[in-house]
């Protein structure tokens, strides 16, 4: 940040927490940036000529007779097209070595979109992933997390539906990234030659947690630039909101604000809804699609960040273990996009919504099936093939490695109900059953061929 | 008339993200609106506490950049919206901003516009003569918005009686003209236009009594009409986890509830609904009237990204629009989606001002709050012996979905009918995910209710109605047995009572919103697909073995689904039902 060289320089500083100070100034505007001590700081309350400042670092070592420079203005990022390719720190500071970035200056959290200047998301987003492309469809313009616990792939599979996106641009937003983390973004861009439409806000697990509370800003800030300014289509990876969060509840609690749920500030819907609702299509074509990350503690959804943040986001996606075939799957019981409606049997096949929501039907019957079997009943010929069926959609369609077309996914549906269902059992639309069911032999032929093995 | 009053001035003192401390020179009201001069605009704020001589205000706006000692001007008025006729087919921000007229992609701060159309030229139509004595919410004329006829009436504000001194001849008049004079008991005279303003917080009173509902609102949705009906003026709230269904729930009511006008307010929640809201509604038709939907519809967008103090303020404006509209007769449903969100912008607020907070760090009286908007709503005999109504539906998002919360809890007290969401029946895809045995609608208590649908639907209506509860519980019990006792460790017959009960779920309670045909359903057809169910659950069906029942009811499922699929007793639906009479026959008793 510059600093102008008629600015005034206080050094008195009355108050000191964890992570804010405070001093007595003038003419200082809310939410200004300062320079408290050589850290960045920001305006969080005036009160008379008192100013609080919160201290994105921490207040560690800053003596009450210390340097503070305001700065005359709130946050901003300078926006140009030589932002691609380019890491950043929280601040929008160059971490890869390379020179500053020369563009417009910007303010970060900026406005919010008129609503009647948004177009109605309607752009598949195809991932090759089934259990996302078939079960859970992403919309260009969405908002979506990933709710994983934190011993899952959520980062690998984020990257994987980043590149396979066919975005113009890529933002990677990271909060408290592992720096293994860090290097693997970075790597998998790189081996896929992507890192030239790559932009990256960074503050790792080594920077002090309250500096995080700038990186989706300064992501939305950069998103908006190319989404607005370039109208094009832009994927932004928030990863991991949780932790974002956390310093969020930090510094509210060090404000002495009245926590709410999980000593979250009582103020968390909006800030995530801020965040997330920066997500939007625009009619000229531009768009800002966003896929975060929201770590879960045991699964836990009722807690106020998964809580909160379902109740903003389009839908959300489950990542899970599935132990009969050893492989993570998108759970396709508590995952959901709420925008796949508008795509699905419209931009994709005619029997696309049949063939979804029939086989998670038969899936949660095998679930019922497993449930009983675990209590000890016996299990009908019907359960028995409900977990035949269960267990091949799984491998072929719900696993996070599968990557084939769309069309490909329906397919293996139709196959799997041929060789494990009746046409009744199934209770698809009889225009599609004559259409899509296959040819080949299954259940009902081999059952009429030798009606007593089949029933066994 | 009174001499126009010194407006008070102040300075900045305080800030605190959107809660502004401002030292003041002269009298202020609670409530009481004042702009905050910037260099380069001017921002709305709310006076919502005193302690003289200073004003805590509550800022419409980001603060953003706000410096101590900046002007402050207060206005004399509490936040006022303009009623008048062009405030249909409009999206409205949580201030009657007119969205559409605002300039560029992002909402500028500080940008306000003029809510309604200066120069479009009305239709007026004389209804009362000179000489008429006339009170507040009189009818003076008429114009025709939207093909409906608009009334233009007395202002809401004055008191008294009053005589009309002159009314505009039939003709074409814009907003700013005068069309009548009326004179008080002094003699003084006040000119009208075709608009007036009024304070959203207060309610609008000027009608003769509030009957209790008694006429049934038909909303399409078989759960809510068959099971638990809401009644014309009546109220209800939806909550629900996250994901259950409020919003696709509400979008259905906002489409094909049987009311003239309707209302919806998007109170912090998703843009992209309330932009699917502007997609589809002027392409969609109002199956009773052939027009457009949008036609009768306004919307008050304050999207969960939009200012939050301007919330609690967007639920004001849209009832008071609801309440203007009533006032001419008409049907109003008025929907908010999440009331919930207001709360919370409620609880930011007070915990900004360090108020003792309640449960949950909401505000203490939040329970009257809330009482008292819902009271807003309501079936009304106007003064002039016409009816009117406001039928009011809110969701309600409680967190974690447990609904032992305190905006829950306070609703419940406030609204007679409970539409609780199940996370169990929206996780199994069982839509519209209303809890058929929890929730509940008071009206069926009342005995004008129940007189009224059994001598509009049917004489046995009422009885039928209990009759399909019975067998749900009855099938929820039986299934509770088989789980702990297993497939083969009880009788046959509670299979047979478990699917008797998955018949009526499958059946009446889940429907298709996103089918053509099965998102609404009349209330004839409603009353023709109970009986038929109720038949089928009043017959005594034979089975040797319990394997038999599931497959056997699951034909007879689909073949009722079949029917709700098709048009009402076209072939295909009679197809279907013939199909049925012959599955019935296979194991009917003697
Ligand atoms: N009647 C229905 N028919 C089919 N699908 C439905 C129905 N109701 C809800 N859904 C599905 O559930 C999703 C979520 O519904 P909705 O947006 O109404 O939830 P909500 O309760 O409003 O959630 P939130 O509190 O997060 O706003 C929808 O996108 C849709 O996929
Ligand atoms: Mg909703």
């Amino acid at each position: 940040m510059e600093t102008r060289a008629f600015q005034k320089i206080h050094t008195r500083i009355t108050n000191i927490t964890k992570a804010t100070c405070s001093l007595k100034a003038t003419g200082v505007g809310y939410e200004e940036l300062a320079i408290v001590h050589g850290k960045l700081a920001q305006v969080v309350k005036i009160k008379g000529d008192t100013i609080t400042l919160q201290i994105f670092g921490g207040t560690e070592g800053i003596p009450t007779n210390g340097e503070v420079i305001f700065s005359g203005k709130p946050p901003s990022l300078k926006v140009s097209d030589a932002l691609a390719g380019r890491f950043f720190d929280s601040f929008g500071n160059p971490i890869d070595g390379g020179p500053e970035v020369e563009g417009e200056e910007r303010e970060i959290g900026g406005p919010t979109v008129n609503p009647v200047r948004r177009k109605q998301p309607s752009e598949l987003i195809a991932t090759g992933i089934a259990g996302i492309d078939l079960n859970n469809t992403l919309v260009s313009g969405q908002k979506i997390p990933f709710f994983a616990d934190p011993d899952q792939p959520y980062n690998q599979v984020m990257a994987m539906v980043a590149l396979r996106a066919k975005a113009d641009k890529i933002i990677l937003g990271g909060m408290g990234l592992a720096n293994d983390d860090y290097l693997f973004f970075k790597n998998v861009f790189d081996n896929a030659g992507a890192l030239d439409h790559i932009v990256s806000f960074v503050n790792s697990t080594e920077d002090p947690p309250v500096e995080r509370l700038l990186v989706p800003d300064m992501a939305l800030t950069a998103a908006e630039y190319f989404a607005v300014d370039k109208n094009q289509k832009v994927l932004v990876l928030l990863t991991d909101m949780t932790l974002f969060a956390d310093a969020l509840a930090i510094v509210s609690n060090r404000m002495d604000q009245i926590p709410s749920k999980d000593s979250m500030p009582g103020s968390l819907y909006s800030d995530l809804a801020k965040i997330y609702e920066k997500a939007v299509q625009f009619p000229e074509g531009g768009s800002i699609t966003i896929v975060a990350v929201t770590t879960l503690s045991g699964g836990d959804i009722t807690h106020a960040v998964p809580d909160n943040t379902g109740y903003i986001t389009e839908g959300q996606l489950f990542l899970r273990k599935d132990t009969d075939i050893g492989k993570v799957i998108v759970d396709p019981f508590r995952s959901l996009s709420r925008l796949k409606q508008l795509v699905i049997g419209k931009k994709t096949r005619e029997d696309h919504p049949s063939v979804m929501n029939a086989a998670i039907r038969l899936f949660a019957d095998a679930s019922n099936a497993k449930i009983k079997q675990e209590n000890g009943f016996d299990l009908t010929d019907y359960d028995e093939r409900t977990l035949g069926f269960a267990k091949e959609y799984s491998r072929e369609l719900l696993a996070i490695d599968v990557n084939i077309e769309i069309d490909k996914m329906l397919d293996t549906g139709w196959q799997l109900f041929n060789t494990y269902f009746t046409k009744a059992e199934v209770a698809i639309k009889e225009d599609l059953v004559s259409k899509y069911w296959p040819e080949e032999e299954g259940l009902e032929e081999r059952r009429k061929k030798e009606p007593s093995e089949a029933k066994a | 008339m009174a001499e126009k009053a010194k407006r008070s001035r102040g300075k900045v003192i305080s800030i605190i993200a959107n809660l502004v401390l401002v030292e003041v020179d002269g009298p202020i009201a609670q409530n009481e609106i004042c702009f905050i001069k910037l260099s380069n605009t001017s921002l709305m704020a709310e006076v919502i506490k005193v302690h003289e001589p200073i004003a805590y205000v509550q800022v419409f706006e980001s603060t953003r950049s706000l410096t101590i000692d900046t002007e402050v001007e207060f206005t004399g008025n509490m936040l006022e919206i303009t009623l008048g006729p062009g405030i249909l087919s409009k999206n409205f921000d949580g201030l009657q901003n007119d969205l559409d007229k605002m300039e560029g992609i992002f909402l500028k701060r500080g940008e306000y516009t003029i809510p309604l159309d200066p120069e479009k030229k009305w239709d007026f139509i004389p209804l009362a003569s000179e000489g008429d004595t006339v009170t507040a919410g009189s009818w003076l004329g008429e114009v025709t918005e939207n093909q409906q006829p608009h009334k233009i009436m007395v202002p809401f504000k004055l008191t008294g009686t009053f005589k009309v001194k002159s009314l505009a001849k039939k003709g074409a008049y814009t907003i700013k003209e005068k069309i009548a004079a009326i004179t008080d008991g002094e003699g003084n005279t006040i000119d009208l236009t075709m608009t007036q303003k009024w304070p959203v917080k207060v309610p609008i009173k000027v009608y003769d009594s509030k009957p209790r509902p008694f006429r049934l609102l038909e909303t399409g949705v078989r759960t809510i009409d068959t099971l638990n009906p809401i009644m014309e003026g009546g109220t209800g709230f939806i909550p629900g986890p996250f994901g259950s269904g409020k919003t696709v729930l509400q979008h259905a009511l906002s489409k094909q509830a049987e009311a003239d006008i309707v209302i919806v307010a998007a109170c912090g929640e998703r843009a992209n609904e309330v932009v699917e809201l502007f997609t589809e509604f002027p392409k969609l038709d109002d199956p009773r009237t052939g027009r457009k939907l949008m036609e009768r519809t306004t919307i008050i967008a304050n999207t969960s990204n939009m200012p939050v103090a301007a919330r609690e303020a967007s639920v004001y404006t849209a009832m008071t629009i609801a309440e203007y509209y009533r006032q001419m007769g008409l049907k109003v449903l008025m929907l908010a989606d999440s009331t919930s969100r207001w709360a919370q912008a409620l609880r930011e607020m007070s915990n900004r001002m360090e108020e003792l907070p309640g449960p949950d760090a909401y505000p203490m009286d939040l329970t009257a709050i809330i009482a008292s908007f819902y009271a807003r709503a309501g079936y009304t005999c106007l003064n002039n012996s016409k009816t009117g109504s406001i039928t009011f539906i809110g969701t309600v998002s409680p967190a974690g979905g447990n609904l032992k919360e305190p905006v829950t809890e306070a609703t419940k007290k406030a609204a007679r009918c409970f539409y609780a969401l199940s996370q169990d029946r929206a996780d199994s895809k069982r839509y519209p995910a209303i809890d058929p045995i929890d929730s509940y609608s008071k009206y069926l208590e009342y005995e004008g209710v129940k007189e009224y649908l059994n001598e509009t639907i049917h004489e046995d209506w009422i009885s039928n109605i209990a009759s399909v509860k019975n067998f749900l519980i009855r099938g929820h019990e039986a299934s509770e047995q088989i789980d702990i006792l297993g497939d083969d460790g009880v009788p046959v017959t509670y299979h047979v009572d478990f699917w008797k009960s998955e018949v009526v779920d499958f059946v009446i309670l889940q429907q298709d919103a996103f089918d053509e045909i099965d998102a609404s359903t009349p209330v004839e057809r409603q009353r023709y697909m109970l009986e038929k169910v109720l038949s089928i659950c009043n017959t005594g069906f034979s089975f040797d073995a319990f394997e038999d029942v599931a497959e056997y009811f699951k034909r007879i499922i689909n073949e009722l689904k079949q029917m709700n699929y098709s048009e009402f007793e076209s072939d295909k639906f009679k197809g279907h039902e013939d199909q049925l009479e012959k599955i019935i026959e296979e194991r009917k008793d003697a």
